[in-house]
Order: structure tokens, then sequence, then C-alpha cells
């Protein structure tokens, strides 16, 4: 008898653990959405600057670099599908390849813009941008930081996955970790489909003289 | 017990190691980048964010994410922490959504004392013509922190009332998001020491902080641009859990249309915070590294040809104005939402249009996104844009106006009895009706030339935050207080400084209006006493005066009633609200049953109906 209420019992606690993953998972996915709301009027907000400032002019920036860095960018967001898949699949190890691959792409494409768009390392590439100079060097310095603030958090958010997945804690049907981190790095670049053209395709390329 | 188990002391302690590390890790950067070791706008950024940090690592509000990310389960604890006493909960990280209101409230209350008390200060300086006591510079250092001190409490004053009553509104256990609901309340806390700490190096431009004055005043601006950003996220993210909280947490038969009315202010309060509030984080952080780094944003740099290379001091009031006119409806919208909760309650009538106030409260929030540019009809835009911004900001009378009736209509012929939240409630309506008059002068372009930075505009903004959110938080915490302490407060001290405060209120207002027509201008430490007036000052002082007072007589009441106050019972009020049918003070886990709703929320006197019903209610 008693087994067979503690029985009883097991399930039900079972199915309420279940139930408040499920409700707890519809409350994380608002949660999320909401945040991307919220950042949406951030980045909005620098698209603004950006044409409030600069109008229909441009700076020159080297076009390789640009395509280069935002096809990296986008073929990261591929890689993390993948993963994801491979995560819904539960297959452990393609998952861990495809995440370490985003991350590697993230981590690529944060070199572009630090090395190649910033400059900042004068021996590998001369940029001829700096922040104070004029109102295209802040600017650009501006969104490229505060999209490469976003990536950086996204890569830290893929470790922190990543390990996560490597001790076993997500599972094919509660991964919400790996979701989350998903769709945060897909935000990101959708962020960044905005700022390419704003900042390297819109308008007419001026060379300013200081 | 040990000091240093209270998280707040953790804090504080964790706040002044991050700010030496900070400004050492600055240090170290530019000695190794060549440049000489201490400047003081890098040292004082890198150590505000530095402390702000290690305030939030060290109170423990991060402390269960944090083992989130290494895989370790946190399980939730309720009630007080074990082996220390009860009180210490509200000084330490807690995520019980009540304890977190009072947290937020008693926060907001203390801050709109000390915002008040620097009122006190510069208002004795005007009070004749001629400087006394305060230099000028120290003069605009009182009344920019005047301003942000005030709004500061009002941001905690509104995530007071939100927090401690959203989720009893609408019978849930708690907010969607416990964790992240401490985090928003504690982050306000290194905030407000960051903004104390800016009195230490002054700053003068108010509030509005407008370049190019900004750029060039002292670092103290550092600290603002920083502590409002703070307190920015704490209003983004406390916004986004109470979203969440009210569209997926409300019980079984509690549709959208059937939320307390309060709900709905907050959902619209929630969506103009969740968004508006990155475009001022967005212009404090350019200030910020404007000034940090010379990034021209807003400073116009000339080349050699004449040309300007850099920023334009306008894009700061759009993107500044952006946020701070939606953020009006943020200070005034919750404390809307209380006059309507509370009239139906004291006129046992139904609240007079139910969906219309509710979708009005939506419409304002709406619309105030269009019209940021009426603070702006002097800057020197476009002029056509005067004509676009005074059209869409007369607009917004329409929503507001639909309000004033349905307070009307729900008054009208009921049967009315007038308790302090009562009295405090028509107040609101009373003085808000004073600011909102006053709106359509100012939203009027030809009439604006002249008024604007003038007293009129100073009085103009307090009647409406006043009869928008100080009146209805008073009226809020006098009705309330009973559910919260499970005792009354005495009702003789609540008269008292409702009459002492209301008269000493609409004289307060009417004499900032009347001196703005005739020539004081805002923000300036002395004035000509040939413009006649030196009396209305007087007039403003000392009415300022009486409404202090009068506050310090609701203290008095609030501490000695929760002693001696005469037991409360369970519905004191006889609302129909759920939270008044569970016993005073509220148990650690609110409903002990899930409640269903199965009629309109506001029907009172109507024969029959009931709103909520509750397994074991009236048990006891
Ligand atoms: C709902 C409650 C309201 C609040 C809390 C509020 C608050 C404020 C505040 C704080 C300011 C001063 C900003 C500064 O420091 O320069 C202000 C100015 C102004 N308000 Fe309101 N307001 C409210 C309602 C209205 C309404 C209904 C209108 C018009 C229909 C209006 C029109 C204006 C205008 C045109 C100004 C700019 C005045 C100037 O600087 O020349 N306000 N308001
Ligand atoms: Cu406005």
């Amino acid at each position: 008898m008693t087994a067979i209420t503690t029985g009883v019992h097991a399930v039900a606690a079972h199915h309420e653990a279940h139930d408040d993953y499920a409700v707890q998972l519809r409350r994380n996915r608002l949660g999320l959405w909401l945040f991307f709301i919220s950042e949406a009027f951030l980045f909005g907000g620098l698209l603004a600057t950006r044409f409030y400032l600069w109008g229909d002019t441009r700076p020159e920036l080297d076009q390789a670099i640009g395509l280069i860095v935002t096809s990296v960018l986008l073929l990261s967001s591929v890689s993390m599908r993948l993963a994801e898949t491979a995560m819904e699949k539960g297959n452990r190890q393609l998952f861990s390849i495809f995440i370490l691959l985003t991350a590697f792409l993230g981590l690529v494409f944060l070199g572009g813009v630090v090395i190649f768009e910033w400059g900042l390392i004068p021996a590998l590439y001369q940029g001829h941008l700096t922040p104070w100079g004029d109102k295209y060097g802040a600017v650009v310095f501006a969104m490229t930081g505060m999209h490469a603030l976003h990536v950086v958090s996204g890569i830290v958010f893929i470790f922190i996955v990543w390990n996560l997945a490597r001790k076993g804690h997500f599972s094919p049907q509660r991964h919400w970790g790996v979701e989350s981190c998903a769709i945060y790095w897909h935000y990101v670049d959708v962020v960044w489909i905005f700022f390419y053209p704003a900042l390297y395709l819109i308008g007419n390329a001026v060379h300013l003289s200081h | 017990m040990q000091l240093t188990s209270l998280g707040l002391v953790r804090g504080i302690i964790g706040y002044f190691v991050g700010l030496v590390v900070g400004m050492a890790v600055v240090m170290i950067s530019r000695l190794a980048l060549g440049m000489s070791a201490w400047d003081q706008e890098a040292g004082w950024v890198g150590g505000i964010i530095f402390a702000t940090i290690g305030f939030m690592l060290a109170v423990g509000s991060m402390t269960d994410w944090l083992k989130w990310t290494r895989g370790v389960e946190t399980p939730f604890h309720h009630g007080p922490p074990v082996g220390k006493p009860a009180w210490t909960r509200y000084f330490s990280v807690d995520y019980n959504h009540k304890v977190i209101g009072i947290q937020y409230g008693v926060t907001g209350f203390l801050l709109l004392l000390i915002g008040g008390s620097f009122a006190l200060v510069f208002r004795a300086e005007l009070a004749d013509s001629g400087i006394s006591f305060l230099q000028p510079g120290t003069y605009n250092t009182f009344l920019s922190m005047h301003a942000w001190v005030a709004l500061a409490s009002i941001l905690l004053g509104v995530g007071g009332m939100a927090n401690y009553l959203v989720p009893l509104m609408i019978g849930a256990e708690d907010m969607a998001f416990p964790r992240l609901n401490a985090f928003a309340y504690w982050i306000n806390v290194p905030a407000i020491i960051t903004l104390m700490i800016s009195m230490l190096f002054g700053w003068d431009s108010g509030w509005t902080a407008y370049p190019p004055l900004s750029l060039r005043g002292p670092v103290g601006y550092q600290m603002v641009f920083w502590a409002i950003f703070s307190i920015g996220l704490s209003s983004i993210l406390g916004s986004l859990n109470l979203i969440v909280t009210m569209l997926t947490m409300r019980p079984k038969g509690m549709t959208l249309f059937r939320m307390p009315i309060f709900c709905w202010a907050i959902l619209a309060t929630s969506i103009i915070q969740l968004t508006a509030t990155q475009l001022i984080g967005l212009a404090f952080l350019m200030l910020s590294f404007e000034r940090t780094l010379g990034m021209p944003f807003f400073n116009p740099l000339y080349n050699a040809l004449g040309e300007n290379i850099g920023g334009q001091p306008l894009l700061f009031q759009h993107l500044f104005w952006f946020y701070s006119h939606p953020a009006v409806y943020v200070f005034v919208l919750p404390g809307l939402g209380i006059i309507s909760e509370l009239l139906p309650v004291f006129a046992r009538k139904p609240l007079f249009g139910y969906r219309w106030i509710a979708l009005s409260s939506l419409a304002i929030a709406l619309v105030g996104f269009l019209v940021w540019g009426h603070h702006m009809f002097t800057s020197g835009y476009g002029e056509y844009l005067r004509v676009v911004f005074m059209i869409s900001t007369l607009l917004v009378a329409v929503p507001t106006g639909v309000k004033f009736f349905s307070w009307l209509g729900t008054l009208w012929g009921g049967r009315l009895t007038f308790p302090t939240p009562m009295l405090f409630t028509l107040g609101a309506i009373s003085v808000f009706l004073i600011g909102g008059l006053s709106g359509p002068i100012l939203a009027t372009a030809a009439t604006d030339l002249f008024l604007h930075d003038s007293y009129f505009v100073v009085g103009h903004f307090h009647a409406t935050i006043f009869g928008g959110f100080v009146f209805p938080f008073f009226a809020a915490i006098y009705y309330w207080y009973p559910k919260i302490t499970g005792r009354m407060y005495n009702e003789m001290l609540g008269k008292i400084h409702f009459w002492l405060m209301t008269p000493g209120f609409w004289v307060m207002s009417l004499a900032q209006m009347t001196a703005g027509t005739m020539g004081m201008r805002r923000r300036i430490a002395d004035y000509d006493p040939a413009l006649g007036v030196e009396p209305v000052h007087m007039l403003i002082t000392i009415a300022g005066f009486v409404i202090a007072f009068s506050i310090l007589l609701m203290i008095y009441n609030l501490f000695t009633s929760a002693e001696v106050g005469a037991l409360a019972g369970n519905n004191p009020w006889r609302s129909r609200s759920p939270e008044w049918q569970i016993p005073s003070p509220v148990p650690e886990h609110s409903y002990a049953q899930p409640i269903a709703v199965v009629g309109e929320p506001y029907d009172y006197g109507l024969a029959g109906s009931t709103y909520v019903a509750m397994a074991g209610a009236g048990d006891d």
C-alpha cells in the first residue's frame, strides 16, 4: 500500500517538475525577446546617431575587410544553428564541434574589427580612424564597439554553455541554455546586418581634411 | 551577529574595494600605454564601473547566477534567513517580491527626503534676492542633485508599488524572475552612492545635462552619467520582469481586461521603461566617452576649411528627450493607476469606463513617444518641427482627459467616505489638474517661446509630478499600510498631514507659475528684485517648508503606528481585490491556494457580484 502511494506521488511530482520546466521555459523565452526589443532601442539610437551626424556621407573604410568580417559572422550563425540542431538530436560531439566553431568564427570577427577596423595593432595594420579624430571615427568606434561588446559576451556565453554541455547538463528536450545562447548569437548577427550597410555602404564616401 | 552578514554592509565594502581596483587598473593601463598615470576622467570612470560590479558581487545579487554558469543548482530558500533576526532580510539579497517591494519603497522614500532637503536648502537661498549663503556653483549643484535624487526616488517608488502589488493583485506567488528582481533593486544602491559622491566635485547643468556645459564642467558629471546608467539598467530589467509576470502568471479567469487597473498602468509604464530607457543610457554613455576619450559626438569641431567635422549639441537633446519625455509618464501612470484603483473602493461604485482607462494608459504611453520635441521649441531645430510636435503633444491631452472624466464618473453619485487615502486621492486629482492644464499652454509653441526655461515650467512639472506621483504614492502608502504591517495608521495625524500638504502644494505650484509669468528664470541662484517676484519667492519657500513639515508628520505616524496602531484585520477597506482577502501582514507565500477570477474587478455595490473565488477565503 505504502509503496503504491509513494509511486503515485513520485509520478505526480515528476509531472509537476515537467510542467514547471515548460512554464518556466515560456517565461524565459518571453523575457529574452523583451530583452531584444529593449536592446533594439539601444542599437536604434546608435543608428540614429549615425544618420544624424553623417547624413548621406560615410567614411572611406576598407571594403574588403567589411565584406570579410560580415561573411564570417554570417557563417558563424550557420554553425550555431548546426550546433543547436545537433543538441536537439542528442549528438553531443557534433554539438561541441559546431559551438566551438561558432566561437572561433566570432573571435575571427572580433580580430577583424579590432586589428583592421580599429587599427589597434599598427604593426599588423595601419588604421586611419581614431575615436577622437572626427565624427566618422567617433561613430565608427561607437557602433562597432557596442556591437563588439555584444559579440564578446556572446563568446563568453558560448564557453559557459559548451562547458555545461561537456558536463552533461543538457538533454535533447531540455536545453534552454543552448537555445538562449543561440538566439542571442543570431540576434547579435542581425544587428550587424543593419550596422554593416550603415557604416560601409550607404552614402558617399568622403575624405576629410583635418 | 556580525555586521558583515548584512548584504548591504558587504556591498558597500565591495564598492570601495572595486573603486580602488578600478582606478588602479586604469592607472596601470595608462602607464602601459605610455601616458601619465592619473587622469581624473578615466580614473573615475574605471573606478565607478568596478565599484558597481564590486557592490553587486559582494552583496550577493549574482551568486546564484555565477553558480549556474558552473552547473550548480540553487534551490530556492523562502522565509527569513536562517539563524539571523527577521529584519536582516531587508538589508540583504532576498527573493521575495514583498521584501523587494518594501526595499524599493523605503529606499525611494529615503531619496525623497534627501532630494527634498536639497530643495529646502536652495529654496532658503531664493527666499530673498541677493546671494545669502549659497554661491552660484554650489547652488547649481544642489539644484541639479535635487532633480536627479528626486527622479531616482520616483523610479524607486514606482518600483516599490509595482513589485509589492502586481504579484499580489494577480494572485501570483512571486515575480517571473525573482533573482533578476533582486538584482534590479540592488543595482540602484551603488548608483545612489555614486550619485552622492558627485556632490564632492559638483556639477551645474540641471538634470538635463546638456552639452556643451556637461562636457566642460567638473568631474562630478561622470558620476551622474554612470549612476543614471545603472538606475536605467534597473528600470529595464525590472520592467521586463513585470511584463513577463503580468503576461504569463495571471490566474484562471483573469483576462487582461479583468486585471486590477493598477496592473494596466504598470504594463504601460513597463513598455516605456523597457524601451525608451536605452536612449538616455546611450546619451549619457556618449557624454561620458566624449569627456573621457574626446569622441566628438556633441561638441562641434572645425577643420581648417571651417567645416564642422565634429558632433552636434542638438543630437543630445533628441536622444535625451526621446527618453525623458516618455519618462514623465513613467512617473505618473502608476500614480494615476492608484487613483483609479482607490476611487471605486471609497465611492462604493464601479470604476467608470474600465476599458477606456486601461487603454488610455497604453495610448498615453504610445503617443508619448512622439512628442519629445516640445522640449526643444527654442533649441533652434527646424521650425516646421514646432508644428509637428505641438500637434502631437496636444493629442496627449485626449487620453489624459479620458482619465479625468472616468474619475468624475466614478465619484458621481457615489457613497463617499474620506479616510486619509481617499483624501490624498482627491488631492492628487486637484493637483494633477493644475499641472495638466498648464501643459497645453507650454505645448503651444507660441506661448512656450516666452515661458520656456522660466519658473512657469517649474510650476508645471511639480504639479504634474506631485499630482501624478507624490500624492498617489502617499495615498497608496496609507491605503496598503494595514496590509503591510497588519495595523492601522493614525487617522488624525493622516488628516493633518493632508490638510497641511495639499493647500501648501496649491500655493507652491501656483506661485511658481506666477513667478514664471513675471519673468523669473529657472536654475539661477539670484534674481533682480525689480521683477517684483520677491514676495512670491518668499511664499514658495514657506509653502515648501510646510510641505516638508507635513511629511515629517507622516513618517512619525508610520513609525509609531507600526507599534501601537489598532489591528487592521484582513480587509479594513472592504476592497474586492485579492490581496485584501488574505491575512495582514501577508504571509510568506501570499496565497495558500491558487485563486480564480469569476467576475469583474470593480463591481462595487452591485448585489451578488464576486471578483475572486478563493479556497479558504475568510477562514480566520
Ligand atoms: C502627465 C504628466 C506630466 C508630467 C509628469 C510632465 C512633466 C514635465 C517636466 C518634468 C517638464 C520639464 C522638463 C525640464 O526639466 O525642462 C515638462 C515640460 C513640459 N511639459 Fe509636461 N508633464 C506632464 C504633462 C504635460 C502635458 C499634458 C503637456 C501638454 C499637453 C505637457 C507639456 C509640456 C511642455 C510643452 C514642456 C516644455 C516646457 C519648456 O521647457 O518650455 N506636459 N513636463
Ligand atoms: Cu515632455
